[in-house]
């Protein structure tokens, strides 16, 4: 059962092969059998998703079929879940009972999705590693002395390992991509815009979008489905029509221009990381695409750009956790300089005090304009690059990461190396356009993905072409060999 | 220019006024403003800064403040940017203020004042801006702890910063006084200083005519404006004495004692926090369009300047009596109201500016927080005009309806004031008087017409003090001089 996608589960559960409870059992028993191995998860939300089974049972003898009627999701600990702990992989909130839903969550369970837990997740989302949570680091199934990528590394491990046939990320500047190109799953950063804010827990306002990780474009685009749509609580989530993604995944790729940006074959990057995005869109050449060349000359300065507007929204979305209200408070404050610099020196790890670092310097008097000022003045460069772009072509395409999954620990004194690791994901969030990441084949046993971008609001022009790809080829329906 | 030298000093002034508007929710939330309400009872999670909720702006505070813009004829900001202005503190909750600095929505604009010298004189605006209000640290009962109430937290203020150009107490003083009427003529605020709805923040500095501006302080805290004359006299006099005894004035931010009438610094210019303003991604660009602007003018409600000839023109008052009274809305409704129900506009503008106005003062009272309304002032005045109670004792009926004791007619009537109309009653009391001052009528008889008149008070004394006050002075008169 835990080998099937989403879209075949849910053929299942309207064919009465079996029972939401069951099929919530399968995985609850799962997790619990083997999450020992990867710590996907953080928290397991076992009665909750049993009760949600039950209803769902209930609903779909009703005849009351939605969109995720009875389907098992694992979401990811930075969406408040109401009654549950919401920890945001971070000590800070390790006693955080959320008040309420983020409305992801909310979406999800409106359609009749059933949640499995919480993932675990970078501290805070800060992270390409899973290495800075506070929960400890979650491995790689296909290779457990290796890392699943991040922030969502719980997510796409998860799945990778079917521990969960559906799973939500976040993306702020690769999180939900990156992870789903070193774990072998599909991924999707919807638009900014497309997919309500509201409930999940702050990183970089301007770049967080959350969206679906699944085991095929399929399931990404079921999971949209539920996601997307305005949200009154998000000034920041457009009022765009929802397109039907499940009913564009068909359309042939007869015409379709691909897009090949020089920047993304740079002449230092690993040949075998090339030779597979080449492949990828190889295959969807034979289906009738073009691959045009052409150049987005600005995003080399994605990297430094990103490494000041992150951390500088963060230093100040991070400022609410200041051991007044809710999260850790240290023990005895002597005073109320004591509370702050305790409660937040003990309760956030490294990589979050130095992004808060990082960003409360860009932001000060006198740096604001090198820096910040600056970082905004290269942003508008790169979306006009991608707007150049897609005069030209439907998509564009190439590696999602520059490497495969590495070895836990290899990175984690060397925090440029480590910011690398988002150097083709990045850009993408400072434009604030869609872009999945789709599984293209193996390179030494581990999995590497493709990125696959579009124009903004054109969700279901990438799903498609990554859908198109995966009725062609098998990588999205390997399995690591010991989570068979 | 009407502002004097004091000891050859040049006095300069700037305000910043902050105004609560009157929304019935929050700026960025949907919570209550009500006040007066137990700690925290609207504290939502907006409020409260929970992890993941956003802010939405209230429509209602932006057309409060293009209302205001129209009303000092300003420039409106078209595109207007709210930022966050980041800094620690318990009472606020997400660590930072949102507030509007580098695009503000109202932009240069101007107040014109009248002095007491009938001169008037223009204050410029240099611009007013949006922003949330923080919570209230309690520091009583809590064992040495501190309490946060978070109901004010998120009230929608702007922020009104004038040019310095004010050369002394007075005009200070009546540039607030105009701001006031501005506010709560157009409805945007309730105008109760008592309550903080209007704070004022005065920037004084001095210097020799014709030298550059001298180093500024801040004084905060001034809820009246009988406080905010005496405390820039202070902070004037303070500054001069330290200039002639040779010192240097710091810049700094000094907190003024209302009850004791000194003032102290509370933080110089090196305590100053870095804000680290960034514009806040969670908000859009506020846009305001042509036709919102001039929807707003439309139903623009009249302002002071346009009340106090109407009140000139109606109700034939002097210029004097017009501008006090249309010198704030509740004043000049009250007035109104009152001048209605009485059926005389001069008795209503005297007594609403005469014992009514003192009555306020002595008890430092807020006319919208007068025990007497309007209408039993009306009915009061009415009371005066048919006879039914002389003007003497009126004052006696105001002071017991300010206490409490009912209407006035109600007081009338079970205090027995009414005037004694009855001339038989009052010929048999008149003839008995006469009867027992054979002497002073003797002396009455002898005196030429000029001394009769004063001579006549003593008669007039005993009927008064006979008739307990309520016979009618005019019709005692007469019968006396008819009787003697």
């Amino acid at each position: 059962m835990h080998n099937k996608t989403l879209t075949e589960l849910k053929a299942g559960l309207q064919a009465k092969d079996f029972s939401a409870r069951e099929l919530t059992e399968h995985f609850l028993d799962r997790i619990q059998a083997r999450d020992g191995e990867l710590n996907s998860f953080i928290t397991v939300t076992r009665e909750q998703a049993l009760q949600q089974a039950d209803a769902a049972d209930q609903a779909i003898a009703a005849g009351d079929h939605r969109l995720l009627t009875g389907l098992p999701i694992a979401h990811k600990d930075i969406f408040c879940t109401e009654g549950v702990r919401t920890s945001c992989g971070s000590r800070m909130l390790d006693n955080f009972i959320a008040p309420y839903t983020a409305t992801v969550v909310e979406k999800m369970a409106g359609e009749g999705a059933i949640m499995l837990g919480k993932t675990n997740m970078d501290e805070f989302a800060m992270g390409s590693s899973n290495e800075t949570s506070f929960y400890g680091p979650v491995r790689n199934p296909w290779d457990t002395e290796r890392v699943p990528g991040g922030s969502s590394g719980g997510a796409a491990a998860s799945l990778a390992a079917r521990l969960a046939p559906g799973a939500t990320g976040t993306d702020t500047g690769g999180s939900i991509r990156q992870p789903a190109a070193l774990n072998g799953v599909t991924g999707l950063k919807p638009t900014y815009g497309r997919v309500s804010r509201w409930g999940m827990i702050a990183f970089a306002s301007s770049l967080d979008q959350a969206g679906p990780l699944g085991l095929s474009a399929a399931d990404c685009a079921l999971m949209l489905q539920a996601m997307a749509g305005h949200d009154d609580k998000d000034s920041t989530c457009l009022n765009e029509p929802v397109d039907d993604y499940l009913g564009g995944l068909d359309q042939n790729l007869d015409g379709l221009r691909i897009g090949v940006p020089e920047e993304f074959f740079p002449d230092n990057l690993d040949g075998a990381i090339a030779d597979n995005a080449r492949a990828a869109m190889g295959e969807l050449e034979k289906q009738g695409a073009k691959l045009v060349k052409v150049s987005l000359p600005s995003i080399k300065l994605s990297v430094p750009a990103y490494y000041v507007i992150a951390p500088a929204e963060a230093s100040s979305n991070l400022s609410r956790f200041d051991g007044v209200r809710f999260g850790y408070r240290c023990e005895d404050p002597k005073d109320l300089e004591d509370l702050y610099k305790r409660s937040r020196s003990e309760g956030f790890g490294a990589e979050v005090k130095r992004r808060i670092l990082v960003g409360t310097y860009a932001l000060s008097a006198g740096y604001y304009d090198a820096y910040y000022k600056r970082a905004q003045q290269v942003r508008r460069l790169i979306r006009d690059d991608f707007a150049r772009a897609f005069k030209e072509v439907d998509v564009l395409m190439g590696p999602t990461s520059p490497e495969t999954a590495f070895k836990l620990g290899a990175k984690a004194d060397d925090p440029v190396n480590m910011y690398m690791a988002d150097v083709f994901t990045i850009a993408v969030n400072l434009a604030g356009l869609p872009a999945l990441s789709m599984p293209s084949g193996f390179i030494d046993g581990l999995p590497a993905g493709t990125q696959v971008i579009g124009n903004y609001f054109q969700e279901g022009r990438i799903l498609n072409v990554a859908h198109r790809y995966q009725l062609a080829t098998d990588w999205h329906q390997r399995i690591p060999g010991a989570f068979q | 220019m009407s502002s004097s030298l004091f000891n050859g000093w040049e006095v300069v002034i700037g305000l910043e006024v902050h105004v609560q508007l009157a929304t019935r929710s929050k700026i960025f939330s949907g919570a209550s403003t009500a006040t007066g309400d137990e700690p925290n009872r609207h504290a939502s999670l907006i409020d409260l800064g929970m992890p993941g909720t956003l802010p939405v702006v209230n429509k209602e505070a932006i057309r409060n403040a293009v209302r205001f813009g129209l009303a000092i004829n300003a420039e409106i900001g078209r595109r207007s940017v709210f930022e966050r202005k980041n800094y620690f503190y318990p009472d606020l909750p997400k660590g930072y203020q949102t507030t509007q600095l580098a695009e503000p929505i109202v932009g240069p604009g101007e107040v014109v004042i009248q002095l007491d010298d009938g001169s008037e004189k223009t204050v410029r605006i240099h611009h007013a801006h949006l922003e949330e209000d923080a919570g209230k640290s309690l520091h009583e009962d809590f064992h040495g702890m501190t309490g946060i109430d978070l109901n004010r937290a998120g009230t929608p203020l702007i922020e009104i910063v004038s040019e310095p150009d004010m050369g002394n107490a007075e005009e200070a003083v009546a540039f607030a006084r105009k701001l006031h009427a501005i506010v709560t003529s157009i409805g945007v605020c309730d105008g109760d200083m008592s309550q903080g709805n209007m704070r004022f923040d005065v920037n004084i500095s001095v210097r020799r005519p014709g030298e550059p501006l001298g180093t500024r302080t801040e004084t905060k805290n001034l809820n009246s404006f009988r406080f905010m004359e005496k405390a820039i006299k202070l902070e004037v006099e303070r500054q001069i004495d330290v200039l002639e005894d040779g010192g240097k004035i710091v810049q700094e931010t000094r907190l003024y004692n209302g009850d004791t009438n000194t003032a102290r610094s509370m933080r110089t210019k090196e305590d100053a926090n870095d804000y680290r303003y960034f514009p806040c991604p969670d908000l859009l660009p506020v846009l305001v369009s042509e036709e919102d602007i001039e929807a707003l003018r439309a139903e623009m409600p009249e302002l002071p300047d346009a009340r106090k000839a109407r009140f000139m023109d109606a109700y034939q008052l002097s210029d004097y009596d017009a501008a006090l009274l249309a010198s704030s809305m509740a004043t000049a409704r009250y007035f109104e109201t009152a001048a209605d129900h009485g059926g005389d506009a001069k008795l209503a503008a005297n007594w609403v500016m005469g014992d009514l106005a003192a009555k306020l003062n002595a008890e430092d009272l807020d006319i919208a927080h007068c025990p007497v309304s309007a209408e039993h002032l009306g009915q009061l005045i009415q009371r005066i005009k048919d006879g039914t109670i002389s003007s003497k004792i009126a004052k006696q009926v105001f002071e017991a309806c300010w206490a409490g004791d009912g209407s006035p007619d109600q007081i009338i009537e079970s205090q027995g004031l009414k005037q004694m109309s009855d001339s038989g009653e009052l010929e048999k009391i008149i003839d008995q008087i006469i009867a027992d001052s054979p002497a002073q009528v003797e002396d009455y008889r002898n005196a030429d017409d000029a001394k009769r008149k004063k001579k006549i008070g003593y008669f007039v004394g005993q009927v008064m003090k006979a008739t307990q006050g309520k016979a009618n002075p005019q019709q005692v008169n007469e019968l006396l001089q008819e009787k003697l």
